[in-house]
């Protein structure tokens, strides 16, 4: 066994290194699905925003496929669909994604998953990556996910994105305090 | 029965933990609640694999991107991305970023009075080979100063980000260079609890790979988390 090479903070000069263009934009306009923004501010302790984080999201497609070789489901994939998205926040510490919500994807034991984004948070100040996930509160499967059913219900909603217009989602992302968002050790 | 895929969890004392009194920072930005565990579902065991369009030729060498040569020390860093089982990991993104060789980011909110280098942008990638194996040709950077403590410097760095074979294989890290006299006094360094694992940070210097009258070698494998196939549970 070897042993891993352990995490360091991405630290503030990242951006020139990272930033992707477009990185933004995880399905094209032509992908098959239920077009959205999914968009937010990241916040610290003290409900400061953070103008140095930089968001990760990964995610099935419409028809709950991801674009990889451990996913044997028969479901298709969309070419104009990757699953991946990274974006720096801005000065106000805000966000924002253009996706497609994600189809139900295979659970623990046989379940299917409610849709979800899988979402990994860099920034100066973490010295590692945290990791959470995005729900819908509009979603009726919510019940049925095997991973938010291990989520205390007082805390579920720092994992639901909620709509604040039409085909716009809200998510924020707090690292710490009182609404402090869950997040998972994977 | 298809098989199903696992990653072992990391070994107690090899991440940093993300509450680090001597690393000012963290303070305000470290979760207070405890993680909660969860299965690894085929959200984690799947994930990007090659988020870039094209690498371009020139983005594994940082030393060419401008008309001039940056100033400084040229130096050769490769290594393996490798999984704990030593299995190469190939096909895969590695992406770095660092300070120019006076200790200066070409970032708007750095401060340093230190010069930038016109011919050095400091950010490169590139795409593992069929066993694993990358290579960077770059300048030595500087360390600089931060304001986390009275006289605080960072060790010389080299930013690493790597993708690896899923979401759970995931690394952002820094590779650091043998004998830094700074190591002692860095708390982002000293954040790893385990001294053999803050040791897999540091790069070797390495006659094989340092090139004659031209540019000194390092080398730096990357060990990410591995996977093992499991029989489905039923």
């Amino acid at each position: 066994m070897r042993g891993l090479t352990p995490f360091q903070t991405l630290g503030p000069f990242f951006d020139f290194g990272l930033v992707i263009p477009d990185g933004g934009i995880v399905a094209q306009p032509s992908a098959a699905g239920r077009h959205m923004a999914i968009e937010g501010t990241v916040f610290d302790g003290a409900g400061a925003v953070l103008p140095d984080a930089l968001i990760e999201i990964w995610q099935a497609n419409a028809a709950g496929r991801y674009r990889h070789q451990a996913d044997e489901h028969g479901a298709p994939l969309d070419p104009a669909f990757e699953g991946f998205g990274r974006v720096a926040t801005d000065d106000l510490g805000r966000f924002a994604f253009t996706t497609v919500r994600p189809g139900r994807v295979k659970g623990p034991e046989g379940s299917l998953q409610a849709p979800h984004l899988a979402v990994g948070v860099l920034a100066r100040g973490l010295l590692t990556r945290l990791v959470t996930r995005i729900y819908f509160e509009d979603e009726s499967s919510n019940g049925e996910d095997a991973v938010l059913a291990l989520v205390p219900p007082a805390r579920r909603p720092t994992l639901l994105a909620r709509e604040i217009g039409a085909g716009r989602y809200h998510f924020d992302i707090v690292l710490q305090g009182t609404l402090e968002t869950v997040f998972f050790d994977v | 029965m298809p098989d199903t895929l696992t990653y072992r969890r990391p070994p107690s004392g090899t991440h940093p933990p993300n509450d680090a009194p001597g690393y000012r920072s963290t303070a305000l930005r470290h979760p207070k609640e405890p993680l909660i565990i969860i299965p690894q579902t085929l959200s984690e065991i799947t994930g990007p694999a090659y988020p870039y369009g094209r690498i371009q030729t020139t983005d594994n060498d940082l030393t060419s991107q401008h008309t001039g040569e940056p100033l400084g020390e040229r130096i050769i860093v490769e290594g393996r991305v490798l999984d704990e089982d030593g299995r190469p990991i190939p096909d895969t993104l590695v992406e770095v970023w660092q300070a120019n060789a006076a200790g200066r980011y070409a970032h708007r909110i750095d401060q340093h009075a230190a010069p930038l280098d016109p011919n050095f942008a400091g950010a490169g990638r590139t795409i593992t080979d069929d066993e694993g194996r990358y290579r960077f040709v770059t300048i030595r950077p500087g360390a600089y100063p931060w304001r986390n403590h009275d006289n605080a410097w960072r060790p010389a760095h080299i930013h690493f980000s790597l993708f690896g074979t899923s979401f759970l294989s995931r690394l952002v890290t820094q590779m650091y260079f043998p004998g830094d006299p700074l190591f002692p006094y860095d708390p982002i360094f000293n954040s790893i609890a385990d001294a053999r694992a803050r040791e897999r940070l540091i790069a070797n210097f390495d006659l094989t790979v340092t090139k004659p009258e031209w540019a000194l070698g390092f080398t730096f494998d990357i060990v990410l988390r591995g996977s093992k196939a499991t029989p489905m549970e039923k």
